[in-house]
């Protein structure tokens, strides 16, 4: 069997749980096996719409003391529900609650771990082969995993949800848990766009916007593409943006299908976090800018011309689609 | 209060990456080695405040050869107090989690302290299992650490948001940006590095399940196709029709 842990925090499922539940539903397929999906909390809503995304049997562990996701606990409970369930392959995605506990389940599992895979294995006999980004982008590497229980994490936005089946009712699976011993006191969240590891379009500006008073152009063209803001390190450093905004190597690595970059002038470090962005659209007025050389399509102009202009034709063809 | 901070050797961010013909190892002619940037300016800065505030030693730990040493040393001149080095090729995180999980048993160290990942193989792996082998909690992403006795408060980066928990030690905690500012060793911090103790330890056995077969560089962008900034509407056209993301 292979088995998806997918993630509901607040009980609600995540996009990168679709996107976890369609790449076991491949894997499985490969490997000729069941595949199923399981869920921890007592509040998730409408774990059983998995199955559309490939889950042949969705299965819950019923308890609030899993809403708090302690990685101890969790990754107890996830190691005996794969081996009360004779899974063969974990597949995990690669977000915090994931990091936190794919090693732990690794160890537990005495399983070979490949965390951040980007692309489907490959199996050889009983060894599965797959690929990941390692070097902060820079290389690929093929991993061999040879032990005959495997643990996958998997990138965020690596694959599209597939919603092709049909939902399936819920199993719940009688399993102790542990007790935890770290407590929640209190998360605070972001308001208004989709996170940025989960965005699919990330409009990123940087230090050529002189000034935090000019973002609003930024702002609309995000509005406009229903996209999530970021931005180069100085402008966070200078507070001219909020620091969860700061991607690169020292802020958060992201892989959005479309990257737009206003005013970054595509140093190393900031490449590091946004080179395995699908597409890359630089504005910059340099055209000697380093980031051209990582874009696909490059905008050379004045940002404050250009920027105004793309929202512009952004929503003369929304409108018209 | 016993600090153990784990820290890895990785190329510099900027160095140019290569392979052997094969592709099957790394490439290390020309490259410059350097502390993992998270083990250095979050994990053993924290390590080291909080220990001047409160006492204690800070240990830092590496899996590596020898030549590892130049970088051990440099955690010394930052401020650790005493080194242990692990005489093994690091060839896997699983084995550098077992090592050093193996070394730190005996040690009881209240707070163990990692980058949130390394910057070469980047997989935010190790904390999670030495976690595991030594059955104590994990906090990954930490970007906040205040000791309050035997407990820490910890706040740390969730997607979208930030949660703020309470741990009892002893913990594992991966540490990331916000946590501490980088320090540059100074004159004094890396002459008495030299005659702080660097203790070297021989491994133990342990099994790897999985490692690299193949190195490759990624496909070779076909190359900017530049549009006139007059012509947004092409470049909206563009990323519809040829790019497909919009
Ligand atoms: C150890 C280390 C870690 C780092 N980590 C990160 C990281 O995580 N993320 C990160 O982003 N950086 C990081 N940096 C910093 C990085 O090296 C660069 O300094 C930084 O990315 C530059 O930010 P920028 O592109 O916004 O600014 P600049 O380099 O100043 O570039 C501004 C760009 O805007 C263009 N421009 C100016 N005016 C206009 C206009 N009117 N119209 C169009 N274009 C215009 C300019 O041509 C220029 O290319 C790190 C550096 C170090 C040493």
């Amino acid at each position: 069997m292979v088995l998806i842990y997918a993630e509901s925090p607040n009980g609600q499922l995540k996009k990168a749980a679709l996107e976890a539940v369609t790449y076991g539903k491949h894997v499985a397929d490969m490997l000729g096996v069941e595949c199923a999906a399981i869920t921890l909390g007592n509040n998730v809503t409408d774990a059983g719409s998995l199955g559309k995304y490939g889950a042949a049997r969705v299965f819950n562990v019923n308890s609030s003391n899993l809403n708090d996701l302690d990685s101890q606990v969790t990754a107890a409970v996830l190691a005996n529900a794969a081996k009360n369930l004779n899974a063969s392959v974990i597949v995990l995605s690669h977000t915090s609650t994931g990091k936190s506990i794919a090693g732990r389940l690794a160890v537990r599992l005495d399983a070979g771990l490949v965390s951040g895979v980007n692309a489907l294995p490959e199996s050889n006999g009983d060894t599965l082969l797959v690929k990941k980004s390692v070097f902060s982008g820079k290389a690929i590497a093929t991993y061999a995993i040879n032990s005959p229980v495997k643990v996958l994490s998997l990138m965020g936005n690596a694959l599209r949800p597939e919603a092709t089946g049909a939902p399936v009712s819920v199993e719940t699976l009688d399993i102790a848990i542990p007790a935890g011993k770290v407590r929640v006191k209190e998360t605070k969240t972001i308001d208004g766009r989709v996170p940025l590891p989960e965005a699919e379009v990330v409009v990123s500006a940087g230090r050529g916007m002189k000034d935090p008073s000019n973002w609003g152009i930024v702002e609309e063209l995000a509005e406009a593409l229903d996209a999530t803001t970021a931005c180069s390190r100085p402008v966070a450093d200078s507070n001219w943006r909020p620091h969860h905004e700061h991607v690169g190597q020292t802020g958060i690595a992201i892989r959005p299908n479309l990257y737009i970059a206003i005013g970054i002038s595509g140093a190393i470090q900031h490449l590091a976090g946004v080179n395995n962005s699908k597409v890359i659209v630089v504005i910059n007025k340099d055209t000697e800018a380093p980031f051209f050389k990582a874009a696909d399509y490059g905008v050379v102009g004045d940002l404050f011309d250009v920027v105004p202009r793309l929202t512009e034709a952004v929503r003369k063809f929304k409108a018209s689609t | 209060m016993k600090f153990l901070v784990c820290i890895s050797q990785t190329p510099d961010t900027t160095a140019k990456i290569s392979f052997n013909a094969d592709g099957t190892a790394f490439n290390p002619a020309g490259v410059q080695f350097i502390m993992n940037p998270y083990d250095e300016w979050y994990a053993l800065v924290r390590a080291c405040e909080l220990k001047e505030a409160l006492g204690g030693t800070v240990v830092a730990i590496n899996v590596g050869p020898a030549t590892n040493e130049t970088t051990i040393r440099k955690a010394l001149a930052i401020g650790a107090d005493e080194a242990v080095r692990i005489d093994a090729e690091p060839h896997s995180s699983a084995y550098v989690a077992s090592q050093i999980g193996a070394y730190a048993k005996a040690e009881n160290f209240d707070l163990i302290f990692l980058g949130k990942e390394t910057i070469d193989y980047n997989g935010s792996e190790v904390g999670s299992m030495l976690a595991e082998h030594l059955d104590l909690p994990f906090i990954s992403y930490a970007s906040k650490l205040e000791l309050n006795g035997n407990m820490a408060t910890v706040e740390r980066e969730i997607e979208g948001g930030v949660q703020v928990l309470e741990v009892e030690l002893p913990a594992v905690v991966s540490a990331a940006k916000g946590m501490a500012e980088q320090r540059i060793p100074n004159m004094r911090g890396i002459m008495m590095a030299r005659s702080k103790p660097l203790k070297v330890v021989q491994p133990v056995e342990s099994t790897d399940h999985a490692g690299v077969t193949r190195f490759e560089l990624p496909p070779a962008k076909a190359g900017v196709k530049l549009v006139d900034p007059e012509q947004m509407d092409e470049l909206v056209r563009l990323l519809h029709e040829e790019a497909k993301v919009i």
